[in-house]
Order: structure tokens, then sequence, then C-alpha cells
């Protein structure tokens, strides 16, 4: 996006000039810093934006805005900006701040300055046209920036909680000493697939199981990738030294897998949770019977 | 620590070297135990594939940064005797001395990216990469 | 480096400390190949808790050591592989399918215990 941006165009001014075009600029912009910050604020109260902040919020991040800013004409350089509108990024979007709002604050600094050039080199149109064309660029790399900063952190913040749903999403349950239960409800992709897988490993060797019964009658549909996935599971449990049973086929997941030739054979499967739940205790050596039924018994 | 390490690969005992050291620059990215054994493993077999093939070659490990993503590039780099047929030595069930086809298929799927240039007579590089989820 | 190997009844305990060289993984295994012979030993236990990566060469080797003290009539069970070993190792493919895994030392004892009564009384004592 840097390189779209910073393309040499066709100018009737040299590098130098630009950059004596720029540093004139920045000189005047600073020395009028506590008018146009001041002009700012009104604007971006008047389009009502940032309203999760309060008005000395809103002044104290537009004061460091406004310095970036008039670094990044300066210098050239984005990477402090970069910096800062993550930092800014990371702490509004927990209070609900939008793209919107944050890609609106920029563009009216945009303005505002803007409109201050046209005051100062109106009369000159030679000269405008040049301070124009250095501010420009300059200031659409600045909104560049900043938006595309806000958008990656709540990106990542959306993959965070991502992560954190997917964990709440597949429970692993200890129900007796040395017997896990997974229920799966939702579709499983390959990220999901691999979380189950550690989060089953984990539960084994925590609870120190023997067996985990893996019940997905919840899950919608399963292709080759996903069936590959649980082959997988089922396997790297083996290698804890535990079964897995796996639970919950529906008709048409047990005839989509054998139709595309997945290989089940390493699956320990039973029809529904309850029978997989009876063949653990199986194999842990446990029995389960009525009271009355034992007691006679015992 | 370095964002690099280059590390010397001529002997079984550089194997288990490289590996840990990688894993120890890994860590600083901030991947999960899981991702830590996946890069280790995969500079393992990539070490084992010098020692066995090449006798000879270093290994490179260094912090990968794409945009906002961050990751880890281990490049696998010797001068030994190449491989005739990479796209053949990548399939499955292909396999010299047991090993070589296992080694690099095997590390293909503990990365997300994997790549190999491979020349006879002259040597291979192969470059692996991990990204940060 | 050596893996120190137990012995304990009929059967052999070799606890890996650390992670281990070709060199050592072939020390290990011909170590216990010999010893399951002079020891007449039923079963061997191997605990690879310790290791934080299995690549394809130990993988091979401890099914190697699984295969060979078999044909001199002791079963081998590996404990204590880690949930990311595991991961890893299924991601490349190395599955130890004919081998035995247990989660740890105590149960890769139970499970040979387990594995002798069904397969019938032991004849006569190996010693103890």
């Amino acid at each position: 996006m840097d390189q779209m941006l910073t393309k040499p165009t066709i100018s009737p001014m040299s590098a130098e000039a630009t950059a004596a075009m720029l540093r004139e600029l920045v000189a005047h912009l600073r020395q009028n810093r506590t008018r146009l910050r001041e002009e700012w604020v009104q604007r971006i109260i008047e389009a009502q934006l940032l309203t999760a902040m309060s008005k000395e919020e809103i002044f104290a991040e537009a004061t460091s805005v406004y310095d970036s800013y008039l670094d990044v004409l300066e210098t050239g350089s984005v990477e402090a900006l970069q910096a800062y509108a993550r930092n800014l990024s990371e702490r509004i979007i927990p209070r609900g701040v939008e793209t919107h709002e944050v890609l609106g604050i920029v563009l009216l600094l945009r303005d505002v300055l803007a409109r201050e050039l046209f005051t100062r080199y109106g009369s000159d149109f030679g000269t405008l046209n040049n301070v124009l064309e250095a501010y420009e660029p300059a200031a659409n790399r600045i909104a560049t920036t900043v938006g595309v900063g806000f958008v990656q952190e709540r990106e990542r913040v959306i993959r965070q909680q991502q992560e954190a749903i997917r964990e709440l999403s597949t429970p692993v349950l200890p129900v007796r000493e040395r017997l896990l239960i997974l229920p799966i409800i939702g579709v499983i992709d390959p990220m999901r697939a691999r979380q189950l897988t550690e989060q089953l490993l984990r539960g084994v060797r925590t609870n120190r199981a023997k067996v985990a019964v893996m019940d997905i009658t919840g899950v919608p549909a399963i292709d080759s990738t996903v069936a590959n996935h649980l082959v997988q599971t089922v396997e790297s449990a083996r290698l804890l030294g535990a079964t897995v049973i796996v639970t919950g086929l529906s008709p048409e997941i047990a005839q989509t897998l054998v139709t595309i030739g997945v290989d089940l054979g390493k699956m320990n499967t039973v029809g529904d949770l309850q029978g997989g739940i009876e063949e653990a205790e199986r194999m842990l050596g446990y029995k389960v019977m009525p009271v009355r039924e034992a007691t006679q018994q015992g | 620590m370095a964002d690099e390490i280059v590390m010397d690969v001529s002997s079984d005992a550089d194997i288990v070297t490289a590996r840990q050291k990688g894993r120890e620059l890994a860590g600083r990215v901030g991947f999960s135990v899981t991702d830590l054994t996946l890069i280790a493993t995969a500079i393992s077999e990539l070490a084992r594939n010098i020692v066995l093939y090449a006798k000879h070659g270093a290994i490179a490990v260094s912090l990968a940064e794409h945009g906002y993503r961050r990751g880890i590039v281990i490049v696998a780099r010797d001068e030994g005797p190449g491989i005739p047929n990479v796209s053949q030595a990548l399939q499955d069930g292909y396999s010299t001395s047991g090993g070589l086809g296992l080694g690099l298929r095997g590390t293909r799927r503990l990365m997300d990216e994997f790549d190999i240039v491979s020349e006879v007579g002259k040597g291979t590089t192969v470059t692996v990469k991990k990204w940060l989820r | 480096m050596a893996v120190p190997i137990l012995k304990q009844g009929n059967y052999l305990i070799a606890s890996i400390q650390a992670a281990l060289t070709d060199a050592d993984l072939f020390e290990l295994r011909n170590a216990l190949v010999t010893q399951v012979g002079r020891f007449r030993s039923r079963g061997v236990v191997v605990d690879v808790t310790a290791l934080d990566v299995m690549d394809s060469f130990a993988v091979r080797t401890l099914r190697d050591i699984a295969q060979m003290t078999r044909l001199r009539g002791a079963e081998t069970v590996i404990v204590g592989i880690q949930p990311e070993v595991a991961f890893a190792m299924v991601q490349l493919g190395l599955t130890l399918e004919e081998v035995a895994t247990a989660l740890d030392l105590e149960e890769g004892l139970a499970y040979l215990v387990e594995r002798s009564k069904r397969t019938g009384p032991e004849i006569g004592s190996h010693g103890g």
C-alpha cells in the first residue's frame, strides 16, 4: 500500500523543492498548533465522532495525533505514527469506537489543515498548487496508516475472541475417573480440529484419562479434510495411551465418509453417546447396573 | 540474542543443538508450545537431511515479519549432491535410504510455507516459514 | 549421553533423561536388544517424558526397538509422550501403530503385567 502511494508522480517540483515546501508548511502548522487543534476538536464534536470519549480525552488524543501528523509530514516516516495508531486502537477499541470514527477524525484533520493551506497560500495559485502537491500524498498516507492500523488491531482482537470462543465451544469433560467426554457442536474447520486435538491431549494428560468419548452428533457435515483431522486426533491420543471412541456419526456423515473413501478403520465408533459411554466403562472395567440388582447380587 | 542465528550442521550433535537454539529463538516470537514443538521438529528433520545427504551445511533461523504478521523463517542450505527430482521426493511413498522423502514431506506438513530449490551437483536450499496465529 | 536401563523383575525400564543424539538412540536400541536376552525380560518400558521433540529418526528407532525386542520375546511399551510431541508426530505421519503406548511409567508397567496375565502364566522364574 505504501508503495502505491509513494509511486513517483510527474511533478513540476524537484524533490528538494518538495522537501523545502513541506518544511515551511510544517513550521507554519506548528506555529498555529493551538488554534488548528482546537478547530479540529470542535469539528470532531460537531460531527459526533468519538462519542464514547469525553471532550478532555478527545483533546488529549487529538494533541498526540496532531503532533504525529506533523512529524510524518516533516520526516516522511510513518513508523512512529504506526506505533501510535496501534496503541491508540488498543485503547479505544474496547470502548466501542468504530472504524468510521477513526477514519473520520483523520480525514477531518486533513481537511482542517488543507483549509489552512488555502487560507495562507490562496492568493498565490502557483505556490498553493505546489504546497498541495507536497501535502496531499503525505496526508493520504497518514490516513491510510491510521485506518489500516485500526483495522488490523480490530482483526487481532477478533482473532483473539474467536480463539476464546473456540476454546469454550469444545469442552473436555471428565465424567468418571479416567474417562473424558468431548461433545462437539458446530462446524469443524482445520483450526478448530487442531484446537480440539490440543485440548483433548492436554485433558488426557491432566486427568490421566484412558478413554475419551468424542461425540459428533452436533456436527452438521464432515468432509475428507475434517475426517482426516479426526483420524489424527484419535491417533495422537493413542500415542499418549488413551483410546478415543467416536459417537454420533449421522447417517449422512457415515455415507459421505464411505463414499469419499476415508479410512476409518483406525477409529473406534459406537452409534450414540450413551453406547459410547457404556463401551468406555466396559473398557475401564466398570459395570453399571440398577442399585436393586446390584444389592441382590452383592 | 540476535534476530537471526546461523548454525553449522555436520554431525548428529549439531542436529540437537540446531533444534534447541531454533526453538529458543521461536519462543521469543510468542508461539504456543505446540507450535514450538512443530518448529523444533521441522528443524530436526532439515538438519538430519543435511547430515545424511550432504554431510555438511548450515541452518539459519530468523524472525520474520510480513505486514502485521509475525513468524519465523528457517533456511537449510547445503552444497551436497542435490535432489534430481524434487516433486517426486515430495510424493508419498518415495524414499531414498528411508529418510529424505519422509523428512521433506513431514517438514512441509509441520510448517505453513515450504519452498525447495535443488540442483544436482550443486546443493539444496529448503526455506520454511511458520506464522503466528 | 547414555540412557540408564533399570531391571525390575521381568521388565527393563529405560528412562530417557535429556535430548538424545542419533548415536545415543542407536546405543539405547542396541543396549535394550542385548539386555532383553541377557535378563530374559518379558517386557520393556521406554520412558520418553523428558523428550520435547521426537523427529522421524527418534520415532523410527523406538519402533525398531519394539520390533527387535518382540523378536527376542519382550513386549515394548512407550510411555510419557508429551501432548505437543504426539501432535507433531501425527503431523509428520509417524503414529507408531504397531507399538504399545501408555500415559506414564506406572501405566506402562500395569499394561505389561496385564498383558502377561492374558498370554498365560510364565513358565519358571526369570530371577528378579
